[in-house]
């Protein structure tokens, strides 16, 4: 399928807003958001009606009806007939891109917190010639204060991030970034985490010769501001699985 | 050993080796995971019935008994077959992940969208 069936398809699932073929794709990963994420899609498709984009909502294997709200909302939805996890939905969404043909990737969360008002300025740090572009929430003063121990945690891993990547990496847990092509290919690879793309996802990409770039962006409340990473053994597993990936990161050799 | 402890080492070897065969055979175990399970009765199969082998391992090893000798080649063993099995369910792993992700690119590529009007969710 081309690009412009694909703007065509979603041309009929929501005749308000013709979609003309574009190079930008916005991939959202939602797992059971059916209540936000119709208001989500349409704030992003009226915040990009000038730019024309396709939105691609990825429905990783929710119980809800996510899917039928992000279509309804005039969204492309590939869903996961099971759960895969946040990273597999982020690659499945980059993989629909380089099939059809798309430059550029834009990816946020399903949930709302991310401000469509500063897509633009994640575009722009793209077309500035950035790979990857991550929207931190620390950046320049953010508003966004996590709590103590999750905030150490990110103090350390994002330190070690930083050295790998030769660049302060504010917020290096951000799902809110743009991706050129180049970041797509490199991202079409086994090697990408189904769970969390996290830190050491932007220590391969910035060891691999990829262009990194954060801008600062903002954050809106999440309705119920349930993290990922909340109870017991979880956040001990996040520390596992980091401290392992970060430590692997120098002694593997990733090829394109 | 007795030659009771003998008969029943080599018994349970020969049936062990025999029913992996027959699994192999059946096809119900697949060729390119029977690999390590061939391996481990065949030397189930030599050890029982060489017993001077095992005395020489033992000595080789330093161990005290021809027991220890065994439990820990049988541990070994285990461990061995079930780091592959780790390997083989992470290869299943990426595999899966990678049909449910080509899967739901084809569904969302194809134009199989509800037509307009039957969804009236829309606010």
């Amino acid at each position: 399928m081309t690009q412009g069936a694909l703007a065509k398809a979603q041309e009929s699932a929501a005749p308000v807003a013709p979609v003309a073929p574009s190079r930008l794709l916005v991939v959202i990963p939602a797992y059971n958001e059916a209540n936000r994420i119709g208001s989500v899609v349409r704030k992003v498709r009226s915040q990009l009606a000038a730019r024309a984009a396709g939105v691609l909502v990825v429905d990783d294997g929710s119980s809800d009806c996510t899917s039928e709200e992000a279509r309804a909302a005039g969204a492309t939805v590939a869903t996961h007939p099971v759960n895969l996890g946040y990273g597999a939905a982020l690659q499945t969404g980059y993989r629909f891109a380089l099939r059809h043909g798309f430059a550029s990737v834009l990816q946020m969360d399903a949930d709302g917190q991310h401000d469509p008002a500063s897509i633009c300025a994640l575009l722009d740090a793209l077309d500035a010639g950035a790979d990857v572009v991550v929207g931190s929430r620390f950046l320049h003063g953010g508003s966004y204060r996590p709590p103590l121990l999750r905030r150490i945690g990110m103090a350390i891993f994002g330190r070690i991030a930083s050295y790998y990547a030769g660049m302060k990496l504010t917020d290096p847990t951000s799902g809110y970034q743009a991706l050129s092509a180049r970041a797509l290919a490199f991202y079409d690879h086994d090697r990408y985490p189904p769970d969390y793309p996290d830190a050491d996802v932007l220590s391969m990409v910035a060891r691999h010769g990829l262009r990194l770039v954060e801008v600062p962006v903002r954050m809106l409340e999440s309705p119920d501001g349930k993290s990922m990473h909340s109870g017991v053994l979880k956040p001990l597993y996040y520390i596992f699985r980091m401290s392992l990936a970060l430590a692997l990161v120098p002694l593997r050799r990733e090829r394109p | 050993m007795t030659p009771t402890q003998r008969i029943f080492a080599v018994a349970a070897s020969l049936v062990t080796f025999a029913v992996i065969i027959e699994l192999i055979r059946r096809r119900k175990l697949r060729e390119e995971y029977a690999f390590l399970w061939v391996v481990t009765g065949a030397v189930m199969i030599v050890l029982s019935s060489w017993y001077g082998l095992i005395e020489g391992i033992t000595r080789l090893i330093g161990a005290v008994t021809v027991t220890t000798t065994l439990f820990l080649f049988a541990l070994l063993f285990l461990l061995l077959i079930s780091v592959h099995f780790t390997t083989v369910l992470s290869r299943l792993t990426v595999q899966v992940r990678r049909l449910t992700q080509e899967l739901a690119i084809l569904q969302a590529s194809r134009r199989d969208l509800p037509a307009p009007g039957e969804h009236d969710r829309e606010r």
